[in-house]
């Protein structure tokens, strides 16, 4: 026998019989739902008059929503968030507590961006016919003939709730993903659509496919450095199940193979291993060095697809990331805990400064949310239980405000459609009081304002840091968060208090879909930052992963 | 022959395919250096399969090839979506949007 051939492949009697493996349908109840209600409307889009489409695809994306859930609140409420933690589908998802509140806020963030989508009032109506943020036909060649009858026809791009569906389906998996190819998959399936929804804007197309093909890119070789570290932690533990690699990683396996104690002994495939799988983590949660792609792709994306992906896309990456560190690496503590350091003190300062030096709104933001997402790593870094329960707490909150805050970006509106540069919005506040005082509160809460919710979130990440004995780290982000708070206030400060250009953009009124998903988000930013103590609470309640 | 062989070669196609990523300027060219990368992974799984003995690799190897495909699709709808509005997949040129 040559060496390091397992034995099972000179055997003769090869394997007769294989199981079916057990699905327990009521625990992949929510994504189920999702993605199911994603194929029913492909067919949908095959089958339905087009004059109907658009009424039969909202109603169809916010009842899944909807039922996926009740579904999540019927699984936290027969205690599978605690006591009947488990992993369901042969070990590949974990129905356990951090998966349930991640996929419950996934889900309501979700409803929100199919609000946001199906807004129709704020584009002037093409040729009599009430158009939404995006493209009549995104094949067309932009200010192309075949794009000119398509807005005389009325098309528009009802393919987008669907393919937000299969987003939404993909982000409810990833943090729920017990082992390593759940996890690819599910982060295909999350990223897929998003390259997708990038790409087809009504207004600005070049920017927006311009957008599409750099998060493609660089999202697909991220992507490729996350198999290739797979596929170096499968050699090392032979396993691809998280609790397997666990147990080999901090030494003692369950069953010893010689392979297996052959290519455990090399800690290069377990380092190198673990670090690819990180870079594609820190990739998709936008962490400096891997931040190039935010800012072009959260200004060219269409405004609402901007905020759903800040938004779930950071909820569900974060929560695989905290999975993967806590429950595959923990035996590594030592080793990627001054990496992780690392990566969220340049993650804050880089996030923070660059963010003073834009001049479009929808950028500030992106910068913002990479700011942010160095607040989190400081969380997550704390790798303790208040680390797990403060980053829920904050992802929650952060994931309102975002998703409000681009909502109102996409009613400050001038001839060219948008009107993002941030010039523009001086004196917005003289002219409408109402929105301009909205998009403060959100700012106040992403500079963490006492009140707001900005302040629950960043006060239980820092303190959690400050617990898990990381205290340079708060240090540098209480003077990131004052830095970032620089750039919030200015803003503030230019809607309020300087002249109103007299050519400047108008705000739209929109209609319920738009004003329902703003209220959310202010009414979420109040109630956490008042009284955070109950969500505290649930996040703490939820702070426990099941292995 | 000695399979740990065969995870140099899955090393080296790895390292062409990203050193490609980085150099090329073509879309095109950059996404099947992309490509090739996936197809690196899922040569250093089915070796590692084969020196564990257990299918967990060659079934990962199965699912990179379906989301290599549907990756295809996406990936080559947007970047001939882009092509068609501005006839050029240069990456260089797509630069609308700067610091």
């Amino acid at each position: 026998m040559s060496k390091g051939v397992h034995s099972l492949w000179m055997a003769q009697d090869g394997v007769d019989k294989i199981e079916a493996p057990h699905i327990e349908y009521d625990l992949l109840a929510p994504t189920l739902i999702v993605v199911g209600a994603a194929v029913l409307g492909v067919a949908v889009e095959a089958f339905v008059p087009r004059r109907h489409r658009y009424v039969v695809q909202v109603g169809l994306a916010v009842l899944a929503m909807a039922a996926a859930f009740g579904a999540v609140v019927t699984l936290a409420a027969t205690g599978h968030g605690t006591d009947e933690a488990q992993t369901a589908a042969m070990g590949a998802l974990a129905v356990d507590g951090p998966a349930l509140f991640l996929q419950g806020t996934i889900l309501l963030v979700g409803v929100l961006g199919v609000f946001t989508f199906a807004e129709r009032r704020l584009d002037p109506a093409a040729h009599g016919n009430r158009v939404d943020s995006f493209a009549a036909e995104a094949a067309a060649v932009p200010g192309g003939e075949a794009e000119q009858s398509a807005v005389k026809a009325g098309f528009t791009t009802t393919e987008v709730f669907p393919l937000l569906l299969f987003a939404t389906g993909g982000m409810l998996i990833f943090p729920a993903a017990n082992d390593l190819l759940t996890l690819f998959i599910a982060l295909e399936v999350l990223s897929l659509p998003l390259y997708l929804l990038c790409a087809v804007a009504r207004r600005k197309r070049l920017m927006s496919q311009e957008a599409a093909v750099k998060y493609f890119l660089l999202g697909a070789f991220s992507s490729a450095f996350l198999l290739f570290g797979i596929a170096l932690l499968y050699g090392y533990a032979g396993s691809v199940k998280y609790a397997v690699i666990a147990d080999v990683v901090a030494g003692n396996p369950q069953n010893m193979t010689p392979a297996l104690a052959d290519t455990m002994g090399n800690d290069a495939l377990l380092l190198i291993g673990g670090a690819m799988l990180l870079l594609g983590m820190f990739f998709k949660v936008g962490a400096v060095p891997f931040h190039m792609w935010t800012p072009d792709v959260y200004q060219g994306a269409p405004t609402p697809v901007t905020g759903f992906m800040a938004a779930a896309t950071k909820v569900a990456a974060f929560g695989a990331l905290l999975r993967l560190l806590y429950v595959v690496l923990p035996g590594m503590k030592w080793d990627w805990r001054p990496v992780m350091w690392g990566i969220a003190i340049v993650t804050m300062v880089v996030g923070a400064i660059l963010a003073i030096t834009q001049t479009d709104v929808k950028r500030l933001l992106a910068y913002s949310s990479i700011a942010h997402a160095g607040f989190i790593l400081a969380g997550v870094t704390a790798a303790n239980e208040e680390g797990i329960s403060s980053v829920l707490f904050y992802l929650a909150a952060y994931g309102f405000v975002t998703v409000g805050a681009f909502a109102v970006v996409t009613l400050v509106r001038d001839a060219g459609g948008e009107a993002t540069h941030l010039s523009k919005w001086a004196g917005l506040g003289r002219r409408s009081p109402l929105v301009a005082a909205v998009f403060a509160v959100f700012l106040l809460a992403f500079a963490g304002i006492p009140l707001t919710s900005g302040f629950a979130g960043k006060f239980a990440v820092f303190k959690a840091a400050a617990e898990g004995g990381a205290t340079p780290l708060v240090v540098v982000g209480v003077i990131a968060s004052a830095i970032a708070a620089f750039f919030y206030v200015r803003v503030i400060v230019l809607m309020f208090f300087s002249e109103p250009r007299p050519e400047g953009p108008a705000v739209t009124v929109p209609s319920a879909f738009t004003v329902s998903a703003i209220a959310v988000g202010v009414a979420a930013t109040l109630v956490l930052g008042v009284a955070p103590q109950y969500f505290l609470d649930l996040a703490g309640d939820a702070g426990v992963f099941v292995r | 022959m000695n399979p740990v062989n065969y995870l140099y070669l899955s090393a080296l196609l790895f390292t062409i395919g990203a050193a490609g990523v980085v150099i090329r300027r073509n879309a095109i060219v950059v996404f099947m250096c992309v490509e090739l990368m996936l197809n690196a992974g899922n040569l250093a799984l089915v070796t590692f399969s084969r020196m564990h003995g257990n299918l967990d690799g060659q079934i990962v190897a199965f699912f990179t090839m379906v989301v290599a495909a549907a990756e295809v699709v996406v990936g080559l709808a947007i970047i001939v979506s882009v092509y068609r509005s501005r006839h050029s997949a240069s990456v260089d040129d797509a630069a609308l949007m700067k610091l």
